[in-house]
């Protein structure tokens, strides 16, 4: 599936054309902004996207999920990057009518830990019972009875999480309250009432460098943040009872075993299937489907297009999943949904 | 000579008006602001009602939100850098006017004044790196309170200094001729001079140090629903957790958030209220009416 950038632009090309755009985007500039667990893939997709298309400038401005669609909503930046859906109220505040949803890749949420055992398992309702203070050393029997064997410390467990709201919160939290939610109190959200007694941290980096410098820690992590940090992680039982390693296969595999809606929202979290694995958190590009400038338009359709299609193939190497097959031919179709109407058209 | 005359008087009407309009143009804003925020904020009031300011839990899933911890955690930082940064801005000010030589009070002046400028992103990253991860501190109200004292003593010093400097001359000479020590002198003719004007220095640097933001975030801990004198232990003031939660807040939790800021601005209005209050009692005891 690699291919050079020449490829990737013909393609580009080829699919306007046969959508009956004539490419004429001239210094067009594209904005974007919100989450920041996409902005990876974000930045080398648009260094690799300018090589075929000089003409198109993109930014990519980050600021979490929550700012990327308010900023969709108040028709500040041409796309928005978010981890979860826009809520059915906020979607009918967004001014430009109107939204389409771009999965651009899945990521596994890595719980990662620093006790002295090379090989950690854990289970949802274990976890559970660890970030929300139930279980507070090492070698609670919740803990061996998933660890077979193991020899566990006895330290104390000192659990990390983020400090601002945040799109990997939601959906680690989400992850909690559907495959433990007998055990699971705090609820899922971008902030939840976390004990007192636990560490908050500034972003991935920050929640990891928490990890690194404290013994006995434990925290979510998203896999890229992990890995850069040389951090060892678990692996999750999923729904079949397997103890899964996170790696971009086993959430591709996620990936697979989910409902999408036709909107292309879904969840991938605690999906079906042997290898799925069940902390797998999903992002979207979000866009207007009308669109007012023909330029504008045109651009963001090459690169929506680059998005789903072309650029998958750099996600692996910075530790994302690409999207499973079956989702990204519909979200290469989509692309057609976006269309360029007059001002008058607009008004709904 | 009418002509001329009537030219500058015409001028001085013009920029009588233009100063009347910056004047008034800030209060205009100040206003709008007060407006913009109490309005955004009506729906959690709606909801919570004033258990807003008692509640000691901050649940954005439940739809709780209780800001007693946050103010809590506000007060608790202020007052530690307060306590922290009094004595060692009003020494530096009397050594700077009163005992250093000024050959060497002049670049310390100019050093000083330099590091109230270092923007507070600076004292946060430097408060995580060195006193949380190097001196172990951990994120605490302890660690915020530290990172505050430092960014407010600058402040404190130099309106100190400026006050002290004020004391007129012949005070402190009477003082000098009547026998007193340099201790005696600063006790008897500096400070009851310079009381007021002192008041109002460590008032503006409480006020700072409430309204501290970055620096504040990244040391203090981000606990939610913390309240205990124990300096150790992780924390959160309202300006803190505005800038933790606001990006993926949503309607209500956003409403929550903008009622810290109303309830951040209110406060600060007091404290300076009750600064000036202060200041000018103490101006009128010293002059004796």
């Amino acid at each position: 599936m690699i291919k050079t950038s020449h490829l990737a632009g013909a393609f580009a090309v080829l699919a306007l054309t046969s959508s009956g755009a004539a490419y004429a985007a001239a210094g067009v500039t594209l904005n974007g902004s919100g989450s920041t667990l996409s902005k990876p893939y974000q930045e080398v997709a648009i260094e690799q996207f300018k090589k075929s298309h000089g003409d198109v400038t993109i930014n990519y401005g980050g600021g979490g999920s929550g700012k990327g669609r308010q900023d969709l909503a108040d028709m500040v930046v041409d796309f928005a990057g978010s981890d979860s859906p826009f809520k059915e109220a906020e979607a009918a505040k967004a001014k430009g009518g109107p939204l389409l949803y771009f999965p651009i890749l899945l990521s596994p949420i890595a719980v990662t830990y620093n006790v002295g055992v090379d090989k950690l398992q854990l289970s949802a309702p274990t976890i559970a019972k660890i970030f929300q203070r139930d279980i507070k050393k090492w070698n609670d029997p919740a803990i061996a009875a998933d660890n077979p064997g193991a020899k566990l410390p006895d330290t104390d467990i000192v659990v990390a999480h983020r400090a601002e709201g945040s799109g990997t919160t939601q959906n680690f939290t989400e992850y909690l309250s559907t495959a433990a939610k007998d055990v699971w109190k705090l609820k899922s959200g971008s902030t939840v009432e976390w004990p007192s007694d636990t560490q908050a941290g500034q972003g991935s980096a920050g929640v990891a460098q928490i990890v690194k410098s404290t013994k006995g820690a434990i925290a979510y992590v998203d896999l890229s943040d992990a890995k850069a940090s040389g951090l060892k992680y678990a692996t999750i039982k999923n729904r079949a009872g397997k103890f899964i390693e996170p790696t971009a296969e086993a959430a591709s595999a996620a990936g697979e075993g989910i409902e999408v809606k036709d909107n292309l929202t879904f969840s991938a979290i605690d999906a079906k299937g042997e290898k799925a694995y069940p902390i797998t958190a999903q992002t979207w590009v979000i866009v207007y489907a009308r669109q007012t400038d023909k330029a504008k338009a045109d651009a963001l359709k090459a690169y929506l297009t680059f998005l789903v299609k072309d650029g998958q193939s750099l996600l692996p190497g910075i530790d994302y999943a690409p999207l499973p097959k079956t989702l990204q031919d519909k979200a290469i179709k989509q692309v057609e949904k976006v269309k360029v109407a007059a001002h008058a058209d607009l008004t709904r | 000579m009418n002509d001329l005359f009537a030219k500058r008087s015409y001028g001085d009407r013009a920029f009588s008006r233009a100063t009347a309009c910056a004047a008034a143009l800030v209060l205009l804003i100040l206003a709008l602001i007060a407006i913009t925020i109490t309005r955004r904020s009506v729906p959690v009031f709606q909801e919570m009602g004033l258990r807003f300011f008692t509640t000691s839990r901050w649940s954005p899933p439940d739809g709780i939100f209780g800001a007693l911890p946050f103010i809590f955690g506000t007060a608790f930082t202020a007052v530690i850098a307060v306590v922290l940064a009094v004595p060692i801005s009003l020494g530096v000010a009397l050594f700077l006017t009163q005992v250093a030589p000024p050959r060497l009070a002049k670049p310390l002046v100019y050093l000083i004044d330099l590091l109230a400028g270092v923007p507070s992103v600076v004292f946060g990253l430097w408060g995580v790196l060195v006193l949380s991860q190097h001196f172990h501190l951990g994120r605490s109200f302890l660690t915020a309170g530290v990172i505050l004292a430092i960014m407010i003593i600058p402040i404190i010093t130099s309106l100190s200094r400026e006050v002290i400097d004020t004391t007129p001359p012949g005070d402190k000479e009477g003082a000098l001729a009547m026998g007193a020590t340099r201790w005696e002198m600063i006790s008897a003719a500096v400070l009851p001079h310079s009381k007021g004007g002192l008041v109002g220095a460590v008032m503006l640097g409480l006020g700072r140090a409430m309204g501290e933001t970055i620096a504040a975030a990244l040391v203090i801990g981000s606990a939610l629903g913390q309240i205990t004198l124990n300096p150790f232990a992780p924390g959160n003031s309202m300006p803190a957790v505005i800038a933790n939660e606001w990006g993926e807040a949503q309607e209500l939790h956003k409403s929550a958030l903008i009622a810290l800021a109303v309830t951040l601005f209110a406060i600060t209005i007091i404290v300076n209220l009750i600064a000036t209050a202060i200041v000018q009692h103490s101006t009128k005891r010293s002059r004796g009416t």
